[in-house]
């Protein structure tokens, strides 16, 4: 009776906070603003410009996201080789910007980026002259690596802590060398991590919309961006939710395939 | 299951019944980010122990859309002329009784009876002002008098433009020597390309975070409100503000209520009190935008009163034009501003 019961709670949350808005916004997408069902919301996607703004997002989302792949598998992997004492201090080192505002840190960008600001001087100290740093696509892809990638880190850093290493000592007994143990053990264990890291950093990286205004300087738009645009400014709730549907379904159709391939890798390990 | 459910109900019943104890009357107003004093609201609490529930916005259309779209009631709202004239239109707009404004005579007669509501039935001034240039000193050697010199190529991502869809497309209207109130597609196409022309020499289209740029030097330009100059010229002395020859926009905010108020009584006393001269006096100084207030400007500063950019000759400002509500060519507005920013 009570394991029946103390679901109920979380259910009727995620009925009235989930899934009820989700219903919502669905039907937002298929109406008009007298609430006649259309798909002319969906067909005024198709307009070049919203396609190419979609492609742009997808395509800096998954640049992002390799950037903080090859960024963050050494890292993790480093983590765990140091002694335990530091592998604390350094996983603590890593969580520690996020203890601090979102919108705070990627401001800080700004100015450290600014033309009078500390990079700019360094690099005019240095004399490579004046460049120009802020509010390009390279600003943004910074943006975005900089703030998701422990969402990469943490996963793979987790999974490869979890892995046996007396399967490591066994390979080398058998006389596998540091490189045969990280290809033929270390990587194909940890790749659960790196498909959640994947996961978790392309999500919140195709649907921004802060990143690419703040640092973006709003010359920058992606899919995030024209959302916002639709709810807060034009007031056109319809269309703002044909593209959260369509935001929807890149995201869902990235976690079936990352889901499909992770499956193949469990038989495969096996 | 039905246990559980009555102890739920119990608990959210009692909680309504709490809330009601300790009612006082609150009255939810609506304004702009940074646009009042808010030791101000406290004193109006004091005084008439109302308690205020102050919230913001950032542009015209993210009030409106909330203000039919949300749940909240609002009492008081700061629309500017043209969405007066569309909330006027829409009949959302609460009609102000005057003779409830012991204060209504403090306002300058410059400033009431404007096309956006001629008999200010709905509205009561707030504050007024005008957009223009802002630019460094020391980053620009030509004269700026004209909107062209924000196409010069010389500049080129030391630009900052508005990111706010009605002022940028009047910018790129007036600088093509059309109304700011076009309604004509192909004015509009016009506008659009010329402003397309522009993006590859803009740093950023910015509202305020803007600020910042401008006043560690790093952007030449910066078009924006005449408040905002002031303010941000006193903190960096470099800067200067210009108002184009081809003509700008001249705008006013105003005090309205918005249909469906529980308590138009005390709205009446929230705008009245506003009205005062010290009121409006102390929260022109700490907004430093220009107000219309004739009874409040008497007792701002010499340095203030003589400030060209903050109180030009209203009269003078030959080719200024003030914003209408475009009615359904609005998304005509919207479509152009969406394709510029996803270009």
């Amino acid at each position: 009776m009570f394991k029946k019961l103390s679901g109920t709670p979380y259910m009727l949350w995620s009925i009235i906070f989930i899934i009820v808005p989700l219903f919502l916004v669905v039907f937002y997408a298929v109406s008009t603003k007298d609430g006649d069902l259309t798909f002319g919301n969906f067909k005024r996607f198709a307009d070049p410009i919203f396609i190419s703004v979609t492609v742009r997002s997808i395509y800096i989302a998954l640049l992002a996201t390799v950037v903080c792949l090859v960024l963050g598998y050494p890292l993790a992997y480093g983590i765990t080789s140091v002694s335990p004492k530091y592998e604390k201090l350094l996983v603590i080192l890593l969580v520690l910007p996020m203890w601090m505002n979102f919108l705070l840190r990627t401001y800080a960008w700004q100015s450290l980026l600014g033309r009078n600001g500390m990079i700019s001087s360094l690099l005019k100290l240095v004399g490579l002259g004046r460049v120009e740093l802020l509010f390009n696509e390279g600003t943004v892809l910074l943006g975005m690596v900089y703030n998701f990638l422990p969402f990469m880190v943490l996963p793979i850093y987790t999974v490869l802590k979890k892995i046996d290493t007396k399967i490591i000592e066994a390979a080398e007994d058998l006389g596998a060398n540091k490189i045969t143990v990280f290809m033929k053990i270390v990587l194909p264990l940890s790749v659960p991590g790196i498909i959640s890291g994947i996961t978790m950093t392309f999500m919140p990286a195709v649907s921004t919309f802060v990143i690419p205004a703040l640092l973006g300087g709003g010359k920058y738009t992606l899919i995030g961006n024209l959302i916002e645009q639709q709810f807060l400014l034009v007031g056109n709730w319809n269309f703002g939710s044909a593209l959260s549907v369509i935001l929807m379904l890149i995201v869902l159709i990235s976690a079936a395939i990352l889901y499909r391939y992770d499956k193949q890798e469990e038989r495969v390990n096996i | 299951m039905r246990r559980f459910f009555i102890l739920v109900m119990t608990i959210l019943i009692t909680f309504t019944f709490i809330g009601c104890g300790n009612k006082k009357l609150t009255l939810n107003v609506y304004n702009w980010g940074d646009y009042i004093d808010e030791d101000i609201i406290e004193g109006f609490e004091k005084e008439y122990d109302i308690k205020v529930n102050y919230e913001t916005y950032a542009t015209n259309e993210d009030m409106y859309v909330k203000l039919k779209n949300g749940g909240t009631q609002y009492d008081i709202i700061f629309p500017s002329e043209y969405m007066i004239e569309k909330m006027v239109k829409d009949n959302i707009l609460e009609s102000i009784d005057k003779a409830k404004l012991k204060n209504y005579s403090n306002i300058g007669s410059d400033y009431l009876g404007g096309a956006y509501d001629t008999q200010n039935e709905y509205s009561i001034p707030y504050f007024w002002g005008t957009v223009g240039i802002l630019y460094n000193k020391k980053l620009v050697s030509d004269p700026v008098d004209s909107w062209n010199i924000l196409w010069n190529e010389k500049y080129k991502g030391q630009i900052l433009m508005l990111d706010s869809q009605r002022d940028s497309l009047m910018v790129a209207l007036k600088k093509l020597g059309y109304s700011m109130n076009s309604r004509d597609p192909k004015e509009l196409e016009d506008a659009k390309q010329a402003l397309l022309q522009q993006k590859p020499l803009v740093m950023a289209y910015v509202v305020d975070n803007g600020k910042d740029i401008m006043v560690s030097g790093e952007a030449a330009f910066m078009v924006t409100w005449s408040g905002d100059a002031v303010a941000l010229m006193k903190e960096n002395k470099d800067l200067e503000y210009a108002i184009p020859k081809e003509g700008s926009n001249l705008w006013f905010d105003a005090m309205a209520i918005p249909k469906g108020t529980k308590y138009p009584n005390e709205a009446h006393l929230f705008i009245d009190y506003m009205l005062r001269a010290e009121v409006a006096k102390a929260n022109a100084e700490y907004v430093g935008y220009s107000t219309p207030n004739k009874a409040a400007f008497e007792l701002l500063d010499a340095e203030t009163k003589n400030s060209e950019v903050a109180y030009p000759n209203i009269n003078e400002l030959g080719k200024m034009e003030v914003f209408q509500d475009p009615g359904s060519f609005i998304e005509d507005y919207n479509r152009v501003w969406t394709e510029i920013k996803a270009k």
